[in-house]
């Protein structure tokens, strides 16, 4: 298993694996093709950036470019998606969801339930979420915790190239709506992806690394953040243990409650806002159903109650840093 | 109907056509450098139809704009150096380094913001429309969206809301050929978007938005005629944009050549210094002069906004709410 690809590269594969096996699977979204009607290229986008590249060749005529109507193909999938269909819907940037938020919350997520069991709405979303590059407001937010309220939703948020292929393809094949979030400062990340067709289960956490000293919720790139700061923590002789809870619906809390009745100390770290966020979700689980096993405060590390600022300096402030994760572990630690 | 242009006015007109382009070459060349955080989507090209637009306009009368919304806030009378200063992530901006790009707002000039989500400003503009209505004022108000953003629902529910409301919108279609890769051929199921106005009970127009005289008089028909109570109206202006969809995009959907075809022959700047220097009205050494203006006040917008302080974690949380 030693071939290594980027994330970006692995949502593609998943992509075009499942397509090959799976004639029900399409893709559609504003550019995904890119260049639709135009002079040029056909293919000339693939997605904004590039995820989808490729795919319009190999899959004629199930990758679908799409007019600026959100509200009409999301839509659309979900209703293609009620008759059999695996539709993959892209929306760029999860910011965009707010204006379908109805076929996604009221429509997708409620026909199981409101139809006494009888739908199946097989349907994937995909999106980018997250700040980090200098996008602003309207082009940053995480948003997984709004689609994580909603029962009916499944929400994954993949930190790494191995579960974003395999958690994709699960996603495909899941008989439920998923909502699929892409950290876009994660496309560059490299990691070993096997080639071959597999799928990761949807609310099995990974323990990422193991510790007896602090537990790390970490969620989708923050991940990757926890990981810096427990190498440093290490040094100073506080043993962290990781865990990626990989889908925030369904959420393993069996893996969250288990490591902390083993630390007894909790740091949660989520780059959205903290008002009803996963920080709070899973810090409110972990104080009910593990309180005795708790040495210390619970503490959360998240983005502000503010809108994601534009400029770098209060980006760069915005987005919880290893620093902060350390200076969370280290008052857990030390807390007496 | 529209108002004789001055002497003064075309001088005007000019100098807002050459601070645009001027403004997004320098974007253009800058941004290469990678000093300018976050992405930003250049107008140059289609500086006649915020320009023809706005000459219309007075400070009361209200616009909404875009992604693309570096000249419509340059038309409507946004500082050029706070907008700089803003692109720049500068705390001395015009959202003080917290919008950027793609969120520069001047309320004080009527200017309601550019928008990061296509087709959020339509129904923007219905409020401040039906605002002025309510209280008795002769404002109009103006949404500015693209050919891409023709197709989002927001723009169909504004057009029928302006329509059943009699409100004075203008739905000002920029049709530039792409909404990112996409050609409109493909997006925009009918021949012209104006065609669409016939659907929500209004006038449509289609002119060509090269020319800065035929925008200013079919925009200024519409506003004046909405002025007078008379309702909304949908004018699409067929354009081009100069550079990619958003800087770094490399274009390839587009034909070899189609920019620069267009940048030759049908310019708007060219278009306009030839017709008004034939006519006799302005001299080249007057447009030359202009252009020497401007190219200091940007460049200057530059050196200031490079020198300029960064906003600190002191900025971070204020502007969230009004009081908490
Ligand atoms: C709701 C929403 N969907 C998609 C996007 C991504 N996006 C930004 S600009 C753009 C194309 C807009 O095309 P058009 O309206 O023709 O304007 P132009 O860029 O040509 O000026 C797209 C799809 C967005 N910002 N908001
Ligand atoms: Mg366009």
């Amino acid at each position: 298993m030693a071939r290594k690809i980027t994330y970006q590269q692995a949502i593609n594969e998943a992509l075009d694996q499942e397509m090959g096996r799976d004639q029900n699977v399409i893709v559609m979204g504003e550019d995904v093709a890119g260049g639709a009607g135009s002079p040029g290229e056909q293919d000339a986008w693939g997605g904004v950036l590039g995820v989808t590249r490729g795919l319009y060749h190999k899959h004629p005529g199930r990758v679908i470019d799409t007019p600026i109507s959100e509200s009409g193909y999301v839509g659309a999938a979900i209703g293609a998606a009620c008759v059999g269909m695996r539709p993959v819907a892209e929306l760029m940037f999860v910011d965009f969801l707010g204006v379908c938020f109805d076929q996604i919350f009221n429509q997708a997520a409620k026909f199981r339930y409101m139809f006494g069991g009888k739908a199946e709405t097989p349907v994937v979303i995909r999106a980018m979420y997250g700040a980090g590059f200098r996008a602003a407001a309207q082009h940053s937010q995480c948003l997984y915790n709004l689609f994580t309220h909603i029962p009916g939703l499944k929400v994954v948020v993949p930190s790494n190239p191995y579960d974003a292929k395999g958690l994709l393809i699960q996603s495909i094949r899941d008989n439920d709506p998923v909502i699929f979030l892409e950290h876009k400062a994660l496309y560059t990340m490299e990691g070993e992806v096997p080639e071959e067709i597999y799928t990761v289960p949807f609310g099995e956490a990974a323990v990422v690394r193991e510790g007896h000293d602090v537990t790390i919720v970490a969620i989708g790139r923050m991940v990757q953040k926890a990981q810096e700061a427990a190498a440093d923590l290490q040094k100073q002789g506080i043993h962290c243990e990781i865990i990626d809870p990989r889908t925030t619906s369904p959420l393993d809390t069996d893996t969250i409650l288990e490591s902390v009745e083993k630390t007894g100390r909790l740091v949660v770290v989520d780059e959205s806002h903290p008002r009803c966020s996963m920080a709070s979700d899973i810090a409110g689980l972990v104080a009910e159903n593990a309180f005795g096993s708790l040495k210390a405060p619970i503490r959360q590390v998240t983005g502000y109650h503010a809108p994601v600022p534009f400029s770098d300096a209060l980006e760069e402030l915005y987005i919880p840093s290893a620093a902060k994760i350390i200076a969370a572990a280290k008052s857990v630690k030390e807390y007496k | 109907m529209t108002k004789q242009l001055t002497r003064d006015d075309l001088l005007k007109a000019y100098r807002t056509m050459r601070t645009i382009r001027e403004f997004e070459e320098r974007l253009h060349t800058d941004f290469a450098t990678g000093e300018i955080p976050g992405f930003v989507h250049l107008y140059a090209g289609e500086e006649a139809s915020a320009t023809g637009v706005c000459m219309n306009l007075g400070p009361e009368d209200h616009i909404a704009s875009t992604h693309r919304g570096h000249g419509h806030c340059i038309a409507k009378g946004v500082d050029p150096v706070g907008m700089m200063a803003e692109i720049w992530g500068r705390k001395t901006g015009t959202c003080k380094g917290k919008g950027g790009s793609m969120h520069i707002a001047d309320l004080s000039v009527g200017m309601l913001g550019a928008n990061g989500i296509v087709g959020g400003g339509g129904p923007l503009v219905c409020g401040t429309a039906l605002a002025a209505k309510l209280r008795g004022q002769p404002y109009v108000s103006v949404c500015f969206f693209g050919d891409g953003a023709s197709n989002q629902g927001t723009i169909f529910e504004a057009m029928n809301l302006a329509s059943v409301w009699n409100l004075p919108v203008i739905f000002l279609a920029e049709n530039n050929g792409y909404a990112e890769a996409t050609s409109s051929n493909f997006s925009v199921a009918c021949d012209n978007i104006a065609d669409r106005a016939s659907a929500f009970g209004m006038p449509g127009i289609t002119v060509d938005g090269f020319d800065f005289f035929a925008v200013y008089e079919a925009a200024g028909a519409a506003i004046e005629r909405a002025r007078q109570g008379g309702g909304p109206s949908l004018v699409e202006v067929k354009l081009s944009r100069y550079y990619g969809h958003f800087e770094g995009d490399q274009q390839t959907y587009r034909a070899p050549g189609e920019v620069q075809n267009i940048r030759d022959t049908k310019d708007c700047l060219l278009q306009f210094a030839r017709r008004v220097t034939t006519s006799g009205q302005i001299t080249q050494a007057e447009l030359a002069a202009i252009d020497a203006e401007v190219k200091a006040l940007i460049d200057g917008s530059v050196v200031k906004a490079k020198s300029d302080p960064k906003p600190t974690e002191a900025d971070l949380l204020t502007d969230v709410y009004v009081s908490y």
